[in-house]
Formats: C-alpha cells, sequence, structure tokens
C-alpha cells in the first residue's frame, strides 16, 4: 500500500460531469418550450371564474345524490357499460381469432412442402397484418368517436368501437400465443396431409386455450374501464351519464357515479383475477 | 402439460363468456343485424369514403403540426410533473415518513390512479379552463398515482442497509436517502416514467376530447363539423406521434441504463 | 475516543441474546482485535459501541458520556465521529467510487455540501488519495457493480478512512480478501490508528491476523468476554477454549486451519510465526 502521498498529482476531473450537464441542459432545452406550448399558467387556476365553478361544482359533491329514482338511472347504466363491454369483447373475439389464424406462420401450409395457392400467402399475410396495425393505432376513443358520428349516440358505438380495437390487440396477442407454442404438433398434421383447420384445432388449440383465454378476460377489465371512457364521447352507458352530470355542474351525481364505476371496476378485477387463477 | 391434454376450465370460462355476451346484446336492444343492411350500411360506407384523401392543405397541415407538437409537450409536461409528484407521495407511501403518513399517502395515490385520464381532463377544463393545460393537468393527476404506486413498490424493495450504513454515521436523514438509496432505485424510477410516456402520448392524442387541447381537440371539432378529411389527417398525425415518442422513449431508456451516478 | 461498557448486554429481536454482561475498556487510540467463533456477538458488540444500536441492559460511555441519552443533534455529531467498515460493504451497486468513498465525510458536510457533492464531487483529490491508499486509486470513476467482493470491501475501509473518524471500528474488514491483501489492509486500519492516535476495536474472523497486528486480543464467545489479553499471553488452549472443545481448529485467512494439539498445558505461544 503506498503511505499518502503529498506530492500526488492534482486530483483527476470528473469524467462523467459533461455528460451529466449536457443532460440538464438537454432537459431544459426540451421542457421550456412545453411548458409555452402547453400553455401552462399556474394562474389560471386561481382566476375567479374558474374557482366559482370549481367551487360550485365541488359544493354539490357532497351529499352524494342517493334518491332512488337516480340510483336506478346509476344501475342501468352500470348495466349498460358492462353489457358493452361485454359484447362487445365477444365480437373482438370472434374478429380477432380468424385474423390471428390467417396471419399465424406457423399454419402455414406453404411451409410445410409445396402447396396449390402457396403464392397465396404473403400476400394475404401483410394487407391483414396491416390491418390489425391499424386497428390497434388507432386509440379506442377515437374509434367511438367515429362511431358515434357514423351510428349516432348510444352504446351501438361503443360495441363496435371496442370491437374494433380490441381485435386489433387480441390479434396480436393471439397470433403471438400461437407462434410462441409448440408448432410441432400442428406441422405435424400438416404434414400428413391435414388442413390448416385440422392443425389448428388439434396442433395448436389445447395448448393455447388456457392462456388465450386467460389474456380476455384480462382485456375484459380493461374494456369495462374503457367503455365508462368512450362514454365521455356518448358511446353510452355511465360515462355519457357522468358527461351530462358534469355540463350540468351535478356534483353529487358526478360523486355517485364515479363510485358507480370504481365498485365496477372493483368487482370486475375480482371477477377477472379470480378466472385467471383458475385457468392457471 | 401433455399436449392435447383436456383441461376444462377454459372452455366453462369461454361457455359462460358467450353466454353473458348473448345476455349482452339482448339487455342493450340494438340491432345490430339492421346496423349493417340496407340504409343503415349505406350510410356507414358513405361515411367512410368521405375520410379519402386526407386533407393535406399547406394551411391545415401546419395546423396539425402545431396540434402535434401541442399534444407532445402535453404529454412530456404531464408525465414529467406526475414523476416529480408520484416520487414526493411515494416515500410516505412507502413509510419513509413514519407508519402514520402510509395510509394516507396511499389512498391519495389509489383515488388519483382510480379516476381515468379522461373524467380528470373533464374536471381540469372546469378547473383551468379549455385548453392544453387541463389536458397536463389532468394527465400529471392521474399518472402520478400510477408512477407514485410503481415507486412506492420499488422503495420497499430497496435495500436499506446502505442509507442505514450512512445514518449510522451521523449523515442527516434527507442526504443518506440521497446516496444510500436514490442510486438504487433512480434508474427503475426513470424507467417507468419513460414507459408511462409511451402510453401518455396516446392519451394525451385524446384528452382534447372534452376540450384539453392538442390533436385530441382539433379532431373533435373537425368530426363535429363532419369534415371527415380533416379527421382523416389528424388520425394519421396522432399515429405518426405515438411512433415518434415510442422510438424516442426506447432510445433514451436504452442511453440512461449505460449511466450511473 | 474512549469507550467503556460495564455488564451490557443486548437482546435482540426473536429473544436472541446476542450479549450478555461484557464490561470492557477502551482507552483512546488503543488498538484491539475480538475474536470468536461464529454467532459469538462481535458484530453485536461492534453495532453497539458504535451507537447504532442500543444495549438492552449496562453502560456504555463513549468519552464519558452515554450516547443514548444526548439529544439527536448531538448524538449525530457523535456518530459522525466514528468511522464503521462493515462486514458486507453497503454500497449501491450503481454508484461510483468516488461518490461513495465521499459519502464517509456526509455527517460532517450537512445538506447542502452533500447535494452540491452529487451535482460535482466536492474533493475527487480526497476520495483519490484515500483509494490509494488501498490499491484502488484506479479505479476511482468505477461503478461499484464492477467491483469484487474483496474490492468493495476495500472500498469500504477507504470510505472509512476518508472521514477521519476518532473511533475506528472494523467487523470483520477482510473477510473477503486473499491473505497478502487482508494482512496489507489490516495493517493500513492499524497504521492510520497509529497516524492519528485514534482508537480502533476491530473483530476479525482470522487469529492469525489478529495476533499479528494488534496489541490486545479480545475473545468473545456466547456474548461474553473471554479473555482480554496481549498476544503474547493468548495461549492455545485459550484459543482451544474459544473455538469449542468440538473443534481443535482455530480459523486463520489463509483457510487452513491450524489444528492445536491436545495434551497438557502448552507454553504460551503466539500463534503466528
Amino acid at each position: 500500500m503506498r503511505a499518502d502521498t503529498a506530492t500526488a498529482l492534482p486530483a483527476p476531473r470528473d469524467p462523467a460531469a459533461a455528460r451529466r450537464i449536457g443532460l440538464a441542459v438537454a432537459l431544459v432545452v426540451v421542457l421550456w418550450p412545453a411548458f409555452e406550448l402547453a400553455e401552462f399558467r399556474p394562474a389560471k387556476l386561481l382566476d375567479p371564474a374558474n374557482l366559482d365553478i370549481v367551487g360550485r361544482f365541488l359544493g354539490t359533491f357532497f351529499p352524494l345524490a342517493l334518491d332512488a329514482e337516480f340510483l336506478a338511472l346509476v344501475a342501468r347504466s352500470a348495466l349498460e357499460t358492462l353489457a358493452l363491454a361485454t359484447a362487445g369483447m365477444a365480437a373482438a373475439m370472434a374478429l380477432a381469432l380468424p385474423l390471428a389464424l390467417l396471419v399465424a406462420e406457423s399454419l402455414s401450409v406453404s411451409r410445410v412442402g409445396p402447396a396449390r395457392r402457396a403464392w397465396l400467402g404473403p400476400w394475404l399475410r401483410a394487407p391483414v397484418r396491416f390491418a390489425l396495425i391499424l386497428m390497434r393505432s388507432i386509440p379506442e376513443i377515437v374509434w367511438a368517436l367515429l362511431f358515434v358520428r357514423a351510428v349516432g349516440l348510444g352504446p351501438a358505438a361503443g360495441v363496435l368501437a371496442i370491437a374494433i380495437s380490441y381485435a386489433g390487440m387480441l390479434g396480436k396477442v393471439y397470433f403471438e400465443i400461437f407462434e410462441a407454442g409448440d408448432t410441432r404438433p400442428a406441422r405435424a398434421i400438416l404434414e400428413a396431409g391435414g388442413g390448416r383447420v385440422s392443425a389448428f384445432c388439434y396442433g395448436i388449440l389445447p395448448v393455447a386455450v388456457p392462456e388465450l383465454v386467460s389474456y380476455s378476460v384480462y382485456r375484459w377489465e380493461c374494456a369495462i374501464r374503457a367503455s365508462v371512457v368512450m362514454g365521455f364521447v356518448g358511446a353510452g352507458g355511465l360515462g355519457q351519464q357522468m358527461e351530462l352530470s358534469m355540463r350540468m355542474l351535478a356534483g353529487g351525481e358526478v360523486a355517485t357515479m364515479l363510485t358507480a364505476f370504481l365498485l365496477l371496476i372493483m368487482l370486475a378485477d375480482a371477477v377477472s383475477a379470480a378466472l385467471r387463477r383458475a385457468l392457471a | 402439460m401433455r399436449p392435447g391434454a383436456f383441461v376444462a376450465a377454459p372452455w366453462l370460462v369461454l361457455g359462460g363468456f358467450a353466454l353473458a355476451a348473448a345476455a349482452s346484446v339482448a339487455y342493450l336492444g340494438v340491432d345490430f343485424v339492421a346496423l349493417f343492411t340496407g340504409d343503415s350500411a349505406r350510410q356507414m360506407a358513405a361515411f367512410a369514403r368521405g375520410f379519402y384523401p386526407p386533407e393535406a392543405t399547406p394551411a391545415f397541415l401546419a395546423r396539425v403540426a402545431h396540434g402535434a407538437v401541442e399534444t407532445l409537450a402535453i404529454s412530456a409536461l404531464g408525465t414529467a410533473a406526475a414523476a416529480a409528484a408520484g416520487a414526493a407521495l411515494a416515500l410516505p407511501a412507502a413509510g419513509r415518513w413514519g407508519a402514520l403518513l402510509k395510509p394516507p399517502a396511499r389512498l391519495a395515490l389509489n383515488v388519483l390512479r382510480a379516476i381515468p385520464e379522461l373524467v380528470w381532463a373533464a374536471f381540469m377544463v372546469l378547473a383551468a379552463g379549455l385548453g392544453p393545460f387541463a389536458g397536463s393537468l389532468a394527465l400529471a393527476l392521474h399518472t402520478s398515482g400510477v408512477l407514485g404506486r410503481l415507486f412506492a413498490e420499488t422503495l420497499e424493495n430497496a435495500p436499506r442497509a446502505p442509507t442505514q450504513a450512512l445514518r449510522d454515521a451521523g449523515s442527516g436523514a434527507t442526504v443518506a436517502f440521497l446516496y444510500g438509496t436514490l442510486p438504487a432505485v433512480a434508474p427503475q424510477f426513470v424507467s417507468y416514467a419513460l414507459y408511462r410516456w409511451e402510453y401518455n402520448i396516446r392519451m394525451a392524442a385524446v384528452l382534447g376530447f372534452v376540450g384539453a387541447g392538442g390533436l385530441g381537440q382539433m379532431l373533435y371539432v373537425s368530426l363535429s363539423v363532419f369534415k371527415t378529411q380533416e379527421a382523416a389527417t389528424l388520425i394519421v398525425a396522432m399515429i405518426a406521434i405515438v411512433a415518434v415518442v415510442d422510438v424516442l422513449s426506447a432510445w433514451l431508456r436504452r442511453m440512461l441504463g449505460r449511466s450511473g451516478a | 475516543m474512549e469507550l467503556s461498557v460495564d455488564a451490557l448486554g443486548l437482546v435482540l429481536p426473536g429473544d436472541r441474546r446476542a450479549l450478555a454482561g461484557v464490561t470492557l475498556a477502551v482507552a483512546r487510540g488503543e488498538r484491539v482485535a475480538v475474536i470468536g467463533p461464529s454467532g459469538a456477538g462481535k458484530t453485536s458488540l461492534l453495532r453497539v459501541l458504535g451507537a447504532a444500536v442500543r444495549p438492552t441492559a449496562g453502560r456504555l460511555a463513549i468519552d464519558g458520556a452515554d450516547p443514548w441519552s444526548l439529544e439527536r443533534g448531538a448524538l449525530r455529531r457523535l456518530r459522525s465521529r466514528i468511522g464503521m467498515v462493515h462486514q458486507a460493504p453497503p454500497l449501491p451497486p450503481r454508484q461510483r467510487l468516488v461518490t461513495a468513498v465521499l459519502a464517509g465525510r456526509l455527517g460532517a458536510w450537512g445538506l447542502w455540501k452533500g447535494l452540491a457533492s452529487l451535482a460535482y464531487p466536492a474533493d475527487i483529490g480526497g476520495a483519490q488519495a484515500a483509494l490509494a491508499r488501498l490499491d484502488l486509486a484506479d479505479r476511482l470513476f468505477d461503478r461499484c457493480d464492477h467491483l469484487s467482493g474483496g474490492q468493495l470491501q476495500r472500498v469500504g475501509v477507504a470510505r472509512v478512512l476518508y472521514q477521519r473518524p476518532g473511533l475506528i471500528l472494523a467487523d470483520e474488514p477482510v473477510s473477503a480478501l486473499d491473505p497478502q491483501l487482508a494482512d496489507q489492509t489490516v495493517g493500513e486500519l492499524n497504521r492510520e490508528a497509529q497516524a492519528r492516535a485514534v482508537t480502533l476495536v476491530a473483530s476479525l474472523h482470522a487469529v492469525d491476523l489478529a495476533l499479528r497486528w494488534f496489541p490486545r486480543i479480545v475473545g468473545l464467545r456466547d456474548g461474553a468476554v473471554a479473555f482480554d489479553a496481549p498476544p503474547a499471553r493468548v495461549s492455545d488452549r485459550m484459543l482451544r477454549d474459544l473455538y469449542g472443545a468440538e473443534s481443535p481448529v482455530v480459523p486463520t485467512q489463509d483457510n487452513r486451519p491450524v489444528e492445536l494439539p491436545e495434551r497438557g498445558p502448552r507454553a504460551a505461544q503466539p500463534l503466528c510465526r
């Protein structure tokens, strides 16, 4: 061990300092204009007109609106949300499964050996993949707004919006589950001359089903949350009612509906967790 | 599991789900068949055709660009503010400020998290007026609940020994935390925040539906007056900025993963 | 710093008695080695001496005062003058050595200097000098998770050296080092204690190191002092009794335990040659 040398070289500079300063500068350069662009003016929160509105709204938060007629409306709306999420999910699954099948290369007859329409394969797969990507890239609430404009206010728009956007998401995950599983049984069936459907039903499905259903149950829970949000743009259910109440600044009604929403989510969460445990 | 072994559970769930779906359709009373046939179908087709070609005049594109940048700003600001607030709330929520503050902190985080961003946005429009400020606030509020809970979990799992050793050597609680615990949790915090930014840009794009600025507000207006070609351009712009943020976020996470304090 | 404990007792959570009736006095500038089998209470003793853990029985006096009766500010100041080397270095993996070593003086620096040092290390030269004494100066800006266990132990020692405390408590500071490095490190600790006339209490697993470097050996067994003597007076029999009659071997740093002869009272022979 060297003794403490008083004649040591001058202390070296911190090599990471330049990088740290650069990062800090970059952060400022990025966030400063962001404040401007996002019109970040905290003073607006204290603007008397706004404070008045907020005050009136919050003032009516308690007591919660609990009269029988309103509670009945809330219950109906919650059921409507549940129904629209469930119906939408069912449609999404029905749509996603065949689409995922189409793009799953593990079921490609042409990969196993020469097939009559082998050249069709990639031509079919690419547009289907593109369609799936489009379906899930457009936010579900945008789909909801589009459908509200197309078919009018109400739960129909919500069902369709969930059906399309979730079909995109489910399609991708189903496809990944199919590809990730052991593809040998399926290929064995294809090689033996069986069609894609039998290869799927006997080769891939038995192993994939628990994971498929588990993920779909998880997505159903998300769909309920999404349905409420979609309701804000007119797609029915609790969300639509909440938006109406908020426009009227009826705080108590909003508070009741928020509570109902939270209870609904907790219920769905519990059911979903229980089902997924049973499937694991 | 043996391939081909028959497991009943998934099929039962599926069966139950099919029943529930049928009941749902019945309850909703929507005639889906009528929706997709005849007049109704023709109307929808006409509506869909109205989106092509997307509006591409320079003046409009300039407005879209401005809206896109505004949306980016909302998402960046909202996420950054949420990271700060979430970290602040995570300390008591992880019990670092005593057992008394833990339950209220956790409650606050849960309330912030449970209320969807859009609902927060509707509230914030009331409190701060129409425009992107409401959007940033809404994102910040909701996301601080999400990040705060993730941060609290990270804090609880962080080893206590480094901080404790520094306190035993006479250091104050704050610097002991900064030197002992922060180096262990900071990379995880930043990673969570960047992941969340990827989700928040999608949210920021649509918060405008309730008046919180950005591309969403423009899209809502365009669709309200049935200017579907403008809507098409705006939707493309939304998809584009989501892709941009995905790439940026991944790049930042890679870069920061290589550094240390 | 001078230490004095009287009938010290410590019961850990789970009702485990770690220390039972330890009486010891250490004068300023003394260098003491604590040896004993695993579970003897060496770590507990050091933690009590360092005012990190409160004893459940008996008296503890550091520089004549009971640390636990001090008010918070005074206790912090006292702790900042006590340097503890931990067996498992409490270093965050992603932290760089320079920051880890400088953290030794956080007790003296306070909040603002500590914060500023995070932005740019306040005393790179000092950290480098401390690491140089442990032959690690070339790793100054490396991250802790790029070092081996043994190197990290030496960083822990460097931190305490940088702290310049009045009392050094070392809990098995060289357990992960090979015999030559261990010897050098223990030597460095001893040189520091002698050069600045500060008190050093080190618990060691390797008896040969203890006997070689320290002028006073305290044997601890089952939470009580078995013997307290200079190395010349520590006989093989005392060591055998300390480490248990079932095991006639005594641990050393190079892990080639020395077997003790069974028969008769031997002349007090130090183990090291």
